[in-house]
């Protein structure tokens, strides 16, 4: 737990020196935000790094002379723990008000931000969605809600289409699919879309398995796909989960042609792949990732690093998500709300580390969020699709 | 219908479960049979031993195999103490006091477990905790073969105690008849004090074994003490061979159920079994007719 003690200190750290930002300085005003993820429960992992990188951005966009069109005026922290489930998440969006933020950004899972955005729409607090890829999010006509990144159904449409592609380029090796996938919004969502997209390109889908959160024994969901023997595997679950699964299937040597990640929780972690390479080796993902060939993705990756923390699709997203907010905040030359969600929903904020080009709105949807495709290849994790940002060629099948 | 390689290797992931769900319903059916109380703290306990194994290999590096010794002890000490100080004195001698206190206990150990150590599921990583064994065409992991092989001996000392030294005489006189024993000069409290431990100490053999290839929460009590109420039951309550067969049992439902049903579903033949042991043999497999 050395990792999580160094990361609350860095975080209390961070926000303290955040919070008392100009002891000696001119009074220059602050806008508070809302930093609200899972830190503790079933999903601390992946909201600690979240808060990591929402705690980063407002670092560099501070160092740099803060929010320029409010004369320099710092941004603020307030964090807050949505402990794993939508309640708290509600809770904390309440007190979050109660003080004042200007806006909020989070909260990670997609059951948590259908709870949040709807709950700051009720005092048209603007929310900036780091990760929350359920489609619903953004199609509920909350006019506070801006997703960044893109929603699973692009997701699952792309990662199909693109699985696809690959199989046909190989010969057709593979026919059959098994879809493992954890219970909430986010997993039951991307199974139902893959159930759907699949068929359709001539796929079956042998068998789909839910689970819960936490589930700490998978022999019996491997056992299961020992039985199926499909030819690929897709898991949409979250880390610990993930990462348990494909171990199992490791230790019970069950090894299809292709494991074929949509948003798989540990499939494109650098955490999982330093821990277990064996089981991490070869691995396909359709994740949400960063432009390989911007200079700048590699220098934050430095810097994570240089922290002792592994450099996951949490820590960029939620950066870009606050940075994100903070052009909108400039632009808006004002901490008011709405005048916040009407910079936001005329954003064309470009300057940033996503291979999504400008940003524009529609609904609260950013229409050029796009995931990339990812495989492990020795020990590393590169983009293989699509090709303006390949760094490697595929490998599939991956027994064959 | 599924390979018979397939069942082969459910059913051992049956059977070593079980046995860690036996060595817990061990403990509970010892409390039952002498104290005649049934420990609703057990599961926090179960809980709290889990945290002392965890802390123990996160602070100090010890392996939780290791820490057995160390374990297993404090388990007893906290277990005598808990019944000497607590629960005898607060429940005045009645028996539907003892289950309130007790109640009180897993709820008050529930909660400071969540103070202090925040409701962050945590596991620990061991060199072996992938290592897999192959048994037939079956793979077993060997934490949970280390696991069933450690509640098979520990159940064996303990029926070796109840059957052959002072203590378990005493024990046994305790649980059929306390005023006799009472007259034959048995320090009553004292032996209620001892199995109340060593119910307890049963709680730090599993949580030593279990924690390589299981995880702590201060809610993961719950589950293991439904479970193991269920396995006292079939068993007869207050039976040491009746839980270790119970035990064995249930975990290969368990792990059959989760096969065929599914995950969300799989406990349900554990109710299924529960239900109709207590329709058709109430008294359980080896439960005296009273």
């Amino acid at each position: 737990m050395s990792n999580r003690r160094t990361f609350m200190a860095h975080s209390a750290a961070a926000a303290t020196t955040l919070a008392f930002p100009l002891v000696a300085g001119a009074q220059a005003k602050t806008v508070k935000v809302g930093v609200l993820h899972p830190v503790t429960g079933a999903l601390a992992y992946s909201g600690q790094q979240c808060r990591m990188g929402a705690l980063m951005a407002i670092e560099d966009i501070n160092k740099a002379g803060g929010i320029k069109s409010l004369g320099g005026a710092k941004i603020e922290a307030l964090l807050g723990d949505a402990q794993s489930n939508p309640q708290a998440g509600t809770a904390e969006i309440e007190k979050m008000n109660e003080a004042g933020v200007s806006a909020v950004v989070g909260a990670f899972a997609s059951a948590i931000c259908l709870a949040t955005t709807q709950a700051a729409a009720k005092y048209n607090l603007p929310h900036v969605v780091d990760v929350g890829v359920a489609d619903q999010i953004v199609e509920r006509g909350l006019k506070n809600t801006f997703r960044f990144g893109p929603g699973y159904k692009k997701c699952a449409e792309i990662a199909v289409a693109n699985l696809h592609v690959l199989n046909t380029a190989a010969g057709r090796p593979a026919r059959s699919v098994m879809i493992i996938h954890e219970e909430s919004l986010f997993g039951t969502g991307t199974a139902n879309l893959l159930s759907r997209e699949l068929p359709g390109y001539g796929y079956e889908v042998k068998e789909v398995i839910k689970h819960a959160n936490p589930t700490r024994d998978f022999n019996n969901i491997v056992l299961r796909i020992k039985q199926v023997n499909p030819d690929i595997v897709i898991p949409a679950n979250y880390y610990n989960e993930y990462a348990l699964l494909v171990r199992t299937m490791q230790q019970q040597k069950v090894t299809p042609k292709a494991i074929y990640s949509v948003l798989g929780g540990a499939a494109s972690s650098y955490k999982f792949v330093k821990e277990f390479p064996d089981a991490a080796n070869g691995i396909i993902d359709c994740n949400h990732w960063f432009n390989p060939k911007d200079k700048r993705s590699a220098e934050l990756k430095k810097r994570v690093e240089a922290q002792g923390q592994f450099f996951s699709y949490e820590v960029f997203m939620t950066y870009t998500a606050m940075r994100l907010l903070a052009d909108s905040i400039d632009r808006a030359k004002s901490s008011d709300r709405a005048a916040i969600i009407d910079a936001l929903s005329k954003s064309t904020f470009s300057d940033h580390i996503m291979p999504y080009g400008p940003t524009q709105f529609v609904n609260g949807q950013n229409m050029g969020a796009q995931p990339l495709m990812t495989q492990v290849v020795k020990g590393d994790i590169k983009v293989i699709i699509p090709r303006d940002y390949r760094e490697v060629e595929p490998v599939f099948p991956l027994n064959g | 219908m599924f390979d018979s390689s397939i069942l082969w290797a459910s059913v051992l992931n049956g059977v070593t479960t079980g046995a860690v769900y036996a060595l817990i319903a061990l403990g509970l059916t010892l409390i039952y049979g002498v104290l005649h109380i049934i420990n609703f703290a057990h599961g926090a306990s179960l809980m709290m031993a889990l945290y002392g194994v965890y802390f123990l290999k996160e602070r100090l590096g010890i392996d939780p195999y290791l820490a057995l010794p160390v374990v297993v002890p404090l388990m007893f000490v906290l277990g005598y103490a808990l019944q000497r100080l607590v629960i005898n004195r607060a429940s005045h001698g009645k028996d539907e006091n003892i289950l309130l206190v007790t109640l009180g206990l897993s709820i008050v150990m529930e909660n400071l477990a969540l103070l202090f150590f925040k409701s962050d599921t945590r596991t620990i990583d061991t060199a072996y905790t992938l290592t897999t064994w192959s048994i037939g065409s079956a793979m077993i992991s060997l934490p949970k073969l280390v696991a069933f092989v450690g509640a098979l001996v520990v159940s064996a000392l303990l029926l070796w105690m109840v059957r052959g030294t002072d203590l378990g005489r005493a024990i046994r006189a305790v649980a059929k008849e306390k005023h006799g024993a009472r007259l034959m000069g048995i320090d009553v409290e004292h032996v209620y004090a001892m199995c109340f431990g060593i119910g307890l100490a049963c709680l730090g053999a599993a949580a030593c074994f279990l924690l390589p290839a299981y995880y702590v929460n201060p809610q993961v009590g719950n589950g293991f003490v439904l479970v193991a109420f269920t396995i006292v039951v079939l068993g007869g309550m207050g039976s040491f061979a009746g839980a270790l067969l119970g035990g064995l049992l249930i975990g290969v439902v368990e792990s059959l159920g989760g096969l065929y049903l599914g995950e969300s579903l799989g406990q349900v033949g554990i109710f299924v079994i529960f239900i109709a042991v207590l329709l058709l043999r109430p008294q359980g497999f080896f439960g005296a007719r009273t």
